[in-house]
C-alpha cells in the first residue's frame, strides 16, 4: 500500500501582486516504509508541499486542483479541519528545521512530551514513561531528569533529537522531516540521519525527508523527488536520479557538485541564472531560461515523461540521455 | 534562583538610597528654616533656636544626610507637625488602601486586558479586533480623573449602583470591595488598553514562531495551542509592561482617591501639601519609592517565575 500518493497538485498564494502559482502539478508517491528525498533549490516550494500535506498553508494559499491521497483512503485535500488534525501526530509526524526553535521554551521537556499524547488513555505516569523510552532510543543522556528541563538547556543537536524523539513517539504512518539537520554541523548531521535511518527501521514508517544536501539524500534515501520553481521535474530510486539523471536540472546539480555522493556540500551547487518569477510562469518549460539543451519545442509545456521503472523526468528530451546526445 | 533575588534586593536598596539623597537635598534647598515653617511666625527666636538644635539643623549637612539616612532606615521619619505622631505610623495606616487600589487597578486591567488582547490576536482582522483596537486607543487617550468623574457620575450619582464615596466601614470586607469597584476601574481602564494593544502584539508574534507551527503539526488542540503554547509567553511583556506602569498607577490612585475621597496615600500626600505637613510629604514619597522598587521586584520575580530562560540567567 502505498502511504502516500500525490497527483497533480497545484497550489497558489495570493499576494498584493497577484496569484504565486508555488505548486504546478506536483506528483509523486511515498511508498510504505520507504524514506523518499526532496531535493530542491530554496524557494522551489518544499516547505508549500509538506504545509499542504499536513493541512497547514498559510491563510492566504489554497490547493486548486489534485489530490493527496493518505493510505489509499483519505484524500488530505477534502478532509475539514478537524479531521486533518487528528490525523497530525499519530498518523502523520513533523520535524522541522530549527532545532533552537520548534520547541516551546516555557514548557518542559517533559510536558510538551506528554500533551502531544493528550489523545491517548494511559496514566501520566505511563505518558511520561514513554518519554523516557523514546528520549532514551534517540541517545538523550539521563533521559529521567530531562523531562524536567527545559529546551534552552539542551544543545542544538539534543534539541534535534528530542523533535525526533517526539515525532517518533507517536508511532506515525509517515514521518516527514523538513531540512532536519540543515542547521547542525557536518558531524552531528551524520549521527542525526544514521540514528533516523536506525530508528525508521525499528518504527516501520515512511519517511519524506527534504534537504538540499544531495550527499545526505543519496545516504538516507530509497527514492528521490527533484524540485525546480514548484514543479516536479525529475523522480526515481536514488540509483536512476545519481546514476542515470534525465532532467538537465538534476544533471547540472549532480555536474556542479563534484564529489558526488561521496562527500557532503552545505549548499546546492549554483547554477547560472535565476529561478523565474512565480507569478508569472513562463507557458513552456520552467527550466529554460536556464538550460543547457533548450530547444525550439520548449516553448510548450513538456510531459511527465515515464523514462522507465517509475523514473520520471519533466522534459522533451528525456528518454535522450545526455551522454548520448553529446557522442551523437 | 536565591542569590538573584539578592542582587536584586541589594539593586533596590541601592535606588532607594539615591531617592533618599535626592529628597534629603530637595527638602534641604528648600527656601526657609524648616523651625521657622514648623513653629510660625510668632515664635521667638530662643524657640527657633532650640527647635534647631533638637532637629539637628545646626549640625553640618553630611551629618544631617547621614542621620536622616539612617533613621530612614531604622524606620524613623521624622514625627508630624501638629500631631507628633510618627510619619511611618501615619503613612502605613494609609497604605492598605492605595494597596488595595492598586491591586483593585491591575485586576481590572488584566481580567479585561490579557483576554480582550487574546481575542484580537485570535481573529486578527476581524471586526472584534477592530473594535478591540478602537476602545483600547481610546481608554488609553482618556486621563484616569477623567474616567474617575464619569464612572462616578454614571454608575453612582445616576444609577446608583455603587456607592459613591469612601471606602467603605471598616471591617465589612463586602462593602469595602464594593467601594473599591469604582476608583480601582478609574486606576486600571487605561491599563485595560495598554494590556490589550501588548498582549495582542505579542501574541501575534509567538503565534507566527515555530514552535507554534510544531505543535500544531502534533495536532494539539487550539484551546491548548493558544492559551497554554503562545499566550505563556505573550503574557511575559505585559508583566514587565505592569511592572514599569506601578509608577503611573500610583498616580492615577493619587487622582481616584481625591475624586472618591477614599483614604490613601495620595489623599494623605495631597492634604500634607494643602497644610505645609513636610515630614509627612517627604515620607510618602520615601514609602511609596520603596513600594515601588518593592513592586518591580516583584514583577522581576513573576518573569523568572514565568519563563524558565530568565530563571536560569539569574
Ligand atoms: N504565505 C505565502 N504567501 C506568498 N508566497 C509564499 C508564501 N509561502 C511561500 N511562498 C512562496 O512560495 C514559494 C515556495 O516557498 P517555500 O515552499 O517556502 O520554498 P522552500 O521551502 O523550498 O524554500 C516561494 O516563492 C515563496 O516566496
Ligand atoms: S524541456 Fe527543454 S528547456 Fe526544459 S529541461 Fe527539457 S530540454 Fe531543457
Ligand atoms: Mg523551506
Amino acid at each position: 500500500m502505498t502511504t502516500l500518493a500525490i497527483d497533480g497538485l497545484n497550489v497558489t498564494f495570493s499576494t498584493e501582486d497577484g496569484p504565486l502559482h508555488a505548486l504546478k502539478n506536483v506528483s509523486f508517491d511515498v511508498p510504505e516504509n520507504r524514506i523518499v528525498g526532496i531535493v530542491g533549490e530554496s524557494g522551489c516550494g518544499k516547505s508549500t508541499l509538506i504545509n499542504a500535506i499536513l493541512g497547514l498553508l498559510a491563510d492566504n494559499g489554497s490547493i486548486d486542483s489534485g489530490s493527496i491521497l493518505f493510505q489509499g483512503r483519505d484524500d488530505l485535500t477534502k478532509l475539514g479541519p478537524a479531521q486533518m488534525r487528528d490525523l497530525r501526530g499519530p498518523k502523520i509526524s513533523t520535524v522541522f528545521q530549527d532545532p533552537m526553535g520548534a520547541l516551546n521554551p516555557v514548557i518542559s521537556v517533559g510536558q510538551q512530551m506528554i500533551n502531544i499524547q493528550y489523545r491517548s488513555d494511559i496514566s501520566k505516569q505511563e505518558k511520561a514513561q514513554r518519554a523516557v523510552d523514546m528520549l532514551e532510543l534517540v541517545r538523550i543522556p539521563d533521559a529521567r531528569a530531562a523531562l524536567a528541563r527545559y529546551p534552552h538547556q539542551f544543545s542544538g543537536g539534543m534539541k534535534q533529537r528530542i523533535a525526533i524523539a517526539m515525532a517518533l513517539m507517536m508511532e506515525p504512518a509517515l514521518l516527514i522531516a523538513d531540512e532536519p539537520t540543515t542547521a547542525l554541523d557536518a558531524t552531528l548531521e551524520v549521527t542525526t540521519i544514521e540514528l533516523l535511518k536506525d530508528l525508521q527501521q525499528q518504527i516501520g514508517c515512511s519517511v519524506l525527508f527534504i534537504s538540499h544536501h544531495l550527499g545526505v539524500i543519496a545516504e538516507l534515501c530509497d527514492d528521490v523527488v527533484v524540485m525546480y520553481a514548484g514543479e516536479v521535474v525529475e523522480r526515481g530510486t536514488v540509483r536512476q536520479i545519481f546514476n542515470d539523471p534525465r532532467h538537465p536540472y538534476t544533471a547540472r546539480l549532480l555536474e556542479c557538485d563534484p564529489a558526488r555522493q561521496s562527500e557532503r556540500t552545505r549548499s546546492l551547487p549554483t547554477i547560472p541564472g535565476e529561478i523565474p518569477d512565480l507569478r508569472a510562469r513562463p507557458r513552456g518549460c520552467i527550466f529554460a531560461n536556464r538550460c543547457h539543451r533548450v530547444h525550439d519545442a520548449c516553448a510548450a509545456p513538456p510531459p511527465d515523461h515515464d523514462v522507465g521503472d517509475g523514473h520520471v523526468a519533466r522534459c522533451f528530451v528525456a528518454n535522450v540521455p545526455e551522454t548520448v546526445e553529446a557522442t551523437a | 534562583m536565591l542569590t538573584y533575588f539578592f542582587k536584586r534586593l541589594g539593586l533596590a536598596a541601592v535606588i532607594v538610597s539615591v531617592a533618599m539623597f535626592i529628597l534629603f537635598c530637595m527638602i534641604y534647598l528648600i527656601p526657609g528654616d524648616p523651625a521657622s515653617v514648623a513653629l510660625g511666625p510668632r515664635a521667638t527666636e530662643e524657640m527657633r533656636a532650640s527647635l534647631r538644635e533638637a532637629m539637628g539643623l545646626n549640625q553640618p549637612v553630611p551629618v544631617q544626610f547621614w542621620n536622616f539616612y539612617s533613621s530612614a532606615w531604622m524606620g524613623d521619619l521624622g514625627t508630624e507637625v501638629l500631631s507628633g505622631r510618627p510619619v511611618l505610623t501615619v503613612v502605613l495606616e494609609q497604605l492598605p488602601y492605595t494597596l488595595a487600589l492598586i491591586a483593585g487597578g491591575i485586576t481590572w486591567s488584566v481580567a479585561l486586558g490579557i483576554p480582550l488582547g487574546c481575542w484580537a490576536a485570535v481573529s486578527r482582522g476581524s471586526w472584534a479586533d477592530r473594535i478591540v483596537g478602537i476602545l483600547s486607543v481610546a481608554v488609553i487617550a482618556v486621563p484616569s480623573f477623567v474616567i474617575a468623574i464619569y464612572a462616578l457620575l454614571i454608575f453612582a450619582v445616576q444609577l446608583r449602583w455603587l456607592p459613591a464615596i469612601g471606602a467603605g466601614e471598616p471591617g465589612d470586607l463586602g462593602d469595602q470591595l464594593t467601594h473599591l469597584i469604582l476608583p480601582s476601574l478609574a486606576v486600571g481602564l487605561g491599563w485595560v488598553g495598554y494590556i490589550a494593544r501588548m498582549v495582542r502584539a505579542s501574541m501575534l508574534e509567538v503565534l507566527e514562531a515555530s514552535h507554534i507551527r510544531t505543535a500544531r503539526a502534533f495536532g494539539l488542540p487550539d484551546r491548548m495551542i493558544t492559551y497554554r503554547y503562545a499566550l505563556s509567553i505573550a503574557i511575559l511583556p505585559t508583566v514587565t509592561l505592569l511592572g514599569v506602569g506601578i509608577g503611573q498607577m500610583l498616580s492615577s490612585a493619587v487622582f481616584a482617591e481625591i475624586v472618591f475621597a477614599r483614604p490613601g496615600v495620595g489623599k494623605l500626600v495631597y492634604d500634607a501639601i494643602l497644610t505645609r505637613n513636610f515630614p509627612v510629604v517627604s515620607g510618602t514619597v520615601l514609602v511609596t519609592t520603596v513600594l515601588f522598587v518593592l513592586l518591580n521586584l516583584l514583577a522581576d520575580l513573576i518573569i523568572g517565575a514565568l519563563d524558565p530562560r530568565v530563571r536560569s540567567s539569574f
